[in-house]
C-alpha cells in the first residue's frame, strides 16, 4: 500500500533517491538545497540507506566526484542551486558529454548580483544547453515522481544521459504539500537495478574522456546531439510506464484548460499552478483562455509544441529569469523560435517577473493575460513586458 | 613494426563514434606512427658508442631499443625526434641529423 504524507520537495526528492537505492552521493550544501544532502547524510548515517556519502570542498568536486562514481557503474546522486550549479558548470557539459548517467536536483535561484537565495530560473537557463534532460516541477509530488522517473530514462541503455529535475527554491524546496510514497516493491519494478555497458573494470581496460583534437571533435558532438535528440522515445515510454505502476500519468507538455482555447499562457515551474487559478476566473468570465506549461525543457518538445499551440492565437509566455540583452524571456525566445516555421503561426508575446524569490499572485496573472491579449492586438514599443515592477518599464529596446 | 594500420579520427563518421567517445580497444598506441611528427634524427656514431644505455633508459618514448650486437638503436616508427639521447650521450656519440639530409 501507498502511503499519503506531508513532504516538503526537498524530502521528498531526498525519499525518492532513498527508494532508487541510489550508490553515490556527493554534494555540497547551498540555499535552498540544503535540505537535500542533509537529509540523505542522515538517512546514510541512521542506515536507511546503504550508500557512499561524499563530503566534498564544493560543487565542482561534488559533480566531479559523481563522474568518477558514474564511470564505474554507480547510481548516483546529486543536487544543487544558483551559484553551485555556476561553480560545477564546466563540469555539467562533462557529464552530459561522456554520456554518464545520473540525477541531479537543482533547486532553482537567482543568481548574483545582487545576492539573492531566492528561487528564480537564471541558474536552468545557463546550463540550458550543457546536453542534459531537463525537467520542471510544479509540486512535491512531481518533485518526488521526476527524480524516479529520472533515473529509469538516464540509465536507459538507448539514452545514458544525466538528468536534471528542477523544482523551485523555496516555493516548492521549503513547502510541505501532500505526497504520496509507493512501495519498495513498486520502484523495484519500475527501476531495475542499473548496468553501465563501459563501466571501468580493470580486467576490460577501456579510455574515458580521450583527447578530441579538430578531426574527430565535430563528429563527437554531432553523435551526442542525435543521441540526445533520439532520448525523447525514451522520455516518452519513462512516463509510460511511470503512469502504468503508479498511476500518475505526466506529459512533455501539461496544459489546463487549454482545449480550444484562443489565448494560451505559457509557464514553466510551481507558478504554473497558481496561473491555473488566474484561467479559471478568466474561462469564468468567458474569456477564450487556457495554460500550458513546459514539463521538458531539454531536449525541447518541438511537437508537442506545434500539437498544443495549433488553435491558439496568442500564446503569452511567463519567463522567470532575463536573457539580458536578448530578444526577451529564454522561454519565450525558444517557443517563438519553435513557431517561426508554422504557416498560420500564433502571435508570441513575452512577459518577465518572479525574479530572486518574488511572488506572483494570480491578479499578476491575469494581468499578463489582459495585458498581453492587448499587446498581441496592438504591440508595445518594448520587447518584452514587465510584471509587478515597480516603475513604468521603457528602453526594452533592440 | 606495427603491421595493422590503425583507423585515425579522419577516417570514422560520426557513427562511428562509440557512445561517450569511448576508446574500447586499449593500448592502441603501440599501433600509431608518431615518427612522421621528427624533423631530425638520431645517428648513432658506433666509434665512440660505449654501449652505456643512456639512451634506451631516457627515450621518453621507449622508442631506443637494444640490438643484439649491443648497441642500441632508435625506432623510426616512434621516434619523434626530441634529441633527448643525444643531449645524455656521456660520449657525445649520438648526433641530432635534420630529415632533409641524407
Amino acid at each position: 500500500m501507498s502511503k499519503r504524507v506531508g513532504l516538503e520537495a526537498s524530502h521528498a526528492a531526498a525519499e525518492a533517491a532513498r527508494m532508487a537505492d541510489v550508490d553515490v552521493i556527493a554534494a555540497y550544501p547551498i540555499t535552498p538545497q540544503t535540505h537535500i544532502p542533509e537529509r540523505l547524510a542522515e538517512m546514510v548515517a541512521d542506515g536507511e540507506l546503504t550508500a557512499a556519502y561524499i563530503p566534498v570542498e564544493s560543487e565542482h568536486s561534488a559533480l566531479s566526484a559523481c563522474l568518477g562514481a558514474a564511470a564505474v557503474g554507480a547510481r548516483v546522486f546529486t543536487a544543487t542551486a544558483g551559484q553551485g550549479l555556476e561553480l560545477m558548470h564546466e563540469v555539467v557539459y562533462v557529464a552530459s558529454s561522456m554520456r554518464y548517467p545520473m540525477v541531479m536536483t537543482v533547486c532553482n535561484r537567482a543568481l548574483s548580483a545582487p545576492l539573492s537565495v531566492w528561487g528564480d530560473h537564471s541558474d536552468a537557463m545557463a546550463v540550458r544547453d550543457t546536453g542534459w534532460i531537463q525537467v520542471f516541477c510544479q509540486n512535491s509530488q512531481e518533485a518526488f515522481d521526476m527524480t524516479l522517473w529520472a533515473f529509469r530514462v538516464g540509465e536507459d541503455p538507448r539514452v545514458l544521459l544525466p538528468v536534471m529535475v528542477h523544482f523551485d527554491g523555496f516555493h516548492l524546496s521549503h513547502v510541505t504539500e501532500p505526497v504520496i510514497l509507493p512501495e519498495q516493491e513498486e520502484v523495484d519494478r519500475f527501476l531495475p537495478r542499473f548496468h553501465y555497458p563501459f563501466a571501468l573494470d580493470p580486467d576490460k581496460p577501456m579510455t574515458h574522456g580521450a583527447f578530441g583534437p579538430p578531426e574527430i571533435y565535430s563528429e563527437a558532438k554531432i553523435a551526442q546531439e542525435v543521441a540526445f535528440r533520439k532520448s525523447k522515445d525514451v522520455i516518452l515510454q519513462g512516463f509510460q510506464e511511470f503512469g502504468d505502476i503508479f498511476g500518475r500519468y505526466y506529459r512533455l507538455i501539461e496544459s489546463y484548460r487549454a482545449e480550444g482555447a484562443k489565448l494560451l499562457l505559457v509557464t514553466m515551474g510551481s507558478f504554473s499552478e497558481t496561473a491555473t487559478i488566474a484561467i479559471d476566473t478568466k474561462r469564468n468570465k468567458g474569456e477564450s483562455v487556457g495554460l500550458i506549461s513546459l514539463r521538458l525543457w531539454r531536449p525541447f518538445p518541438f511537437e508537442e509544441l506545434h500539437q498544443a499551440a495549433k488553435d491558439a492565437e496568442t500564446l503569452i509566455v511567463f519567463d522567470r529569469s532575463i536573457s539580458l540583452g536578448g530578444p526577451g524571456g529564454p522561454v519565450y525566445s525558444e517557443v517563438r523560435s519553435a513557431l517561426y516555421s508554422e504557416k498560420d503561426r500564433p502571435k508570441v508575446v513575452s512577459f518577465i517577473g518572479g525574479l530572486g524569490g518574488r511572488d506572483m499572485s494570480v491578479k499578476d496573472f491575469e494581468y499578463v493575460i489582459d495585458r498581453g491579449r492587448e499587446i498581441a492586438e496592438k504591440g508595445s514599443k518594448e520587447l518584452f513586458e514587465t510584471v509587478g515592477i515597480r516603475g513604468k518599464v521603457t528602453g526594452i529596446r533592440g | 613494426m606495427a603491421e595493422k594500420r590503425l583507423k585515425t579520427g579522419s577516417d570514422l563518421t560520426w557513427r562511428d563514434i562509440e557512445v561517450g567517445n569511448v576508446v574500447t580497444e586499449p593500448g592502441n598506441a603501440a599501433l600509431r606512427r608518431t615518427g612522421d611528427w621528427r624533423s631530425q634524427r638520431p645517428i648513432t656514431d658506433k666509434e665512440k658508442c660505449n654501449k652505456c644505455g643512456l639512451c634506451w633508459l631516457y627515450c621518453p618514448d621507449a622508442a631506443v631499443k637494444p640490438l643484439e650486437d649491443g648497441y642500441y638503436e632508435a625506432d623510426l616508427f616512434y621516434c619523434k625526434g626530441c634529441g633527448i639521447c643525444a643531449n645524455v650521450c656521456p660520449k657525445e656519440a649520438i648526433t641530432m641529423v635534420e630529415e632533409e639530409e641524407k
